[in-house]
């Protein structure tokens, strides 16, 4: 099945972390996103990008204040928006790379 | 490929860059301008020098090796992996979870999908090396970084970087290379290179050099001459923008660079190549020719060489003689001091091949932080103004010594000429006048043959001695005016800053002055003056320095015949009319300007 034929979850967000989304929270947010089975997209005005992959979502260079946009289209569109949200909404870093 | 010079460009300090977030996401042509400092042109794959001195060996791969290929970049990702993850657990072991997650970050980037789909199929579809292929990848991803408005995100272009040679560590292994032991033909592309690295580049496959530091006049801007590879140097930071193997233009006239050159500028460069050898052809006619003004004044023509094989050179321009021997490489190559018998090795090979014709032979004229530990000064903050040269030979006297009586005994051989370098006050000259009979007698002594009559000189470099000139003149057989260090010593500018490189220049008013007056002290007593710094090999200043009663040249070997057209075509009322107008001027650019003219008059075909 093709993934324009599942739901798709649109959610926008403001970057929280004084560095804004650098790489360790960005890390945090690759990993989470890849263990949807949806496929995520993070855009920044004219820009899209992989939201499971790290390199990719560095490369907005998201500062703190920055309005973001995640979609997702997949079975699990909704409940990823919404976790993935509140990572970029978390303020501190070390919360984020608390090990499970 | 490689092109010789023409007119020299100034420096010029400029930075045209056409490249915009989105396009580096592309090829596209990109020209950097530097500072010009060795003439000609190179065409070829970029070797990028980074501190480790990583190279790039092979752009691309067989089809049939793909697979093979893949598996080394898996392998090689597993190495890398290897290695991040232990780093991560000692660092998180000693300073703690929260910097060891910079190194988890690192595994993740390792491991990004995206990132392995692309280095992939840059290898399937493009046949890219691996090796070429992560470098191409990587920065990217680190110029995407550093265009960011977010300085802390800006730092992370390192973190790719860190990455990325960790990847070629482990593809590259044992085949990592030295760039002295380069086995094809590259331009090498480096944030700086030391003279000593660049004497020993291998001249078969070094094709040209760029730098982003540097400036003109240093020693690395001068081996690159004597080895006649093109080179721009103070480009400003650029290596991030480009990979190993990449194609690379080295504009060494104008002091440009073009990285990813699109085709038609590299058959543009292929056509002045083509042009230039016209150029060069044509005035191989000067080849035989003594160097006379066209109303029939004698001109005496000199090469200046740094390596013994320059000679060959300086022949087949038809040099009068060798006017300045810089005998510095004997001393950057070595491990230790080099012996008598190293000296005398090199000077005979000069002297023998040159038979009756001059040969000047300029003592050790370097700084003490480019030479052994235990020489060093621990106040040296200012080398330029500190123990250099002269002032270091004096001070130690054994090492002054041993050249000398290679000197010495090399006279024996034919016409050598010794030249003191820095000289600034008569009682260094007096001095070293009197290490030099010192040396004399031992060897009268011993029974070795030498020549009584040496001529002893000095060169005219520091504005000190270019005032007193007449006083130096009692005590000397003849003058050098080193115009490299005269003019960053009248000027005040460490031409080697890049940041006020472009105020060095031979055409102020206030140098070109103190060279006439010295050219003229000179001639009032009749002892022979000659100018042998880069300006005497600059084609523009020909007319003018002939107009200012100068009756000597020593130039680069390259630059021989073009300078022996100009004054075959110049006669000395013209050249001394142009004298007369550039001395009232005022500025720097406005004499350059009203020079490149006059040349243009008299020359067309040697300016461009």
């Amino acid at each position: 099945m093709e993934a324009s034929d599942h739901p798709k979850a649109i959610k926008s967000v403001e970057v929280k972390n004084p560095q804004g989304l650098h790489l360790r929270p960005g890390e945090a947010f690759a990993r989470r996103a890849s263990e949807f089975e949806s496929t995520i997209e993070v855009i920044s005005g004219e820009r899209r990008v992989d939201g499971k992959s790290l390199l990719d979502i560095a490369t907005l260079g998201a500062s703190q204040g920055t309005q973001l946009k995640i979609e997702a289209r997949g079975p699990d569109a909704e409940v990823a928006v919404e976790v993935l949200a509140q990572i970029l909404e978390t303020k501190s870093v070390d919360e984020l790379t608390k090990e499970p | 490929m490689r092109i010789g010079a023409r007119l020299r460009a100034e420096p010029v300090r400029q930075r045209a860059v056409c490249c915009s977030r989105d396009s580096a996401w592309q090829d596209v042509m990109q020209t950097l301008q530097g500072i010009a400092v060795s003439p000609g042109v190179a065409i070829g794959e970029a070797l990028v020098v980074d501190n480790e001195g990583f190279r790039i060996p092979q752009r691309f791969v067989a089809r049939d090796a793909v697979q093979a290929e893949i598996r080394r970049l898996t392998d090689a990702i597993a190495g890398a992996d290897q290695e991040i993850a232990a780093n991560r657990d000692t660092v998180t072991e000693q300073l703690g979870k929260h910097y060891g997650a910079i190194f988890g970050a690192h595994l993740k980037i390792l491991h990004d999908a995206r990132l392995r789909r692309e280095i992939e199929s840059m290898i399937r579809q493009k046949h890219y090396s691996p090796e070429y292929a992560v470098s191409r990848t990587m920065r990217r991803y680190a110029k995407v970084f550093q265009s960011l408005d977010n300085a802390f995100m800006k730092e992370r272009s390192q973190d790719i970087f860190d990455i990325e040679k960790r990847l070629l560590k482990h593809l590259l292994r044992d085949r990592r290379e030295n760039v002295s032991q380069l086995t094809s033909p590259v331009v090498l592309l480096a944030h700086n290179l030391t003279p000593s690295e660049t004497a020993n580049l291998n001249r078969r496959y070094a094709l040209g050099f760029v730098t982003e530091a540097g400036g003109p006049g240093s020693h690395t801007a001068i081996v690159a001459e004597a080895m006649r590879l093109p080179a721009v140097v103070a480009t400003g930071p650029f290596l991030t923008d480009v990979s190993g193997g990449d194609l690379v233009i080295i504009d060494g006239n104008l002091g440009r660079v073009v990285l990813q050159p699109d085709e038609e500028t590299v058959a543009k460069y292929r056509y002045e190549a083509e042009e230039h050898r016209g150029v060069e052809a044509r005035l191989k006619y000067f080849a035989t020719k003594p160097a006379v003004t066209a109303d029939g004044v004698r001109i005496q023509l000199y090469g200046n060489i740094e390596f013994p094989y320059e000679v060959e050179q300086c022949q087949a321009g038809g040099a009068d003689g060798i006017g300045l021997y810089r005998t510095e490489f004997l001393y950057l190559n070595a491990k230790k001091e080099p012996t008598e018998s190293t000296h005398y090795t090199a000077y005979k090979k000069v002297l023998l091949a040159m038979r009756e014709k001059p040969v000047c032979i300029r003592t050790l004229d370097l700084g003490a932080d480019k030479l052994s530990e235990e020489l060093q000064s621990s106040d040296e903050k200012n080398p330029v103004l500190g123990l250099r040269s002269i002032r270091l030979t004096l001070r130690n006297v054994p090492l002054f010594r041993t050249q000398m009586r290679a000197i010495l005994r090399a006279s024996a051989l034919g016409k050598v000429q010794i030249l003191f370098p820095l000289i600034t006050t008569l009682k260094e000259l007096r001095q070293a006048k009197m290490l030099l009979s010192d040396v004399m007698e031992d060897l009268e002594e011993s029974g070795i043959d030498f020549d009584r009559q040496i001529k002893v000189g000095i060169m005219a470099e520091v504005p000190a001695t270019a005032l007193l000139l007449e006083r130096f003149l009692d005590e000397v057989d003849f003058v050098s005016i080193g115009t490299n260090d005269l003019i960053q010593y009248t000027l005040a500018v460490d031409r080697s800053n890049k940041d006020v490189a472009s105020m060095y220049t031979a055409s102020e008013p206030a140098v070109l002055r103190l060279i006439r007056m010295s050219i003229q002290a000179a001639d009032k007593v009749n002892k022979p003056v000659n100018v042998c710094g880069q300006m005497s090999g600059n084609i523009l200043y020909t007319m003018l320095l002939l107009g200012f009663g100068l009756r000597h040249f020593s130039v680069p070997p390259a630059s021989l015949l073009e300078i022996k057209k100009v004054i075959s075509s110049a006669n000395i009322k013209q050249c001394q009319r142009i004298a007369r107008r550039v001395m009232p001027m005022e500025h720097a650019q406005d004499i350059r300007n009203y020079l490149k003219e006059e040349l243009r008059k008299q020359v067309p075909e040697l300016v461009p």
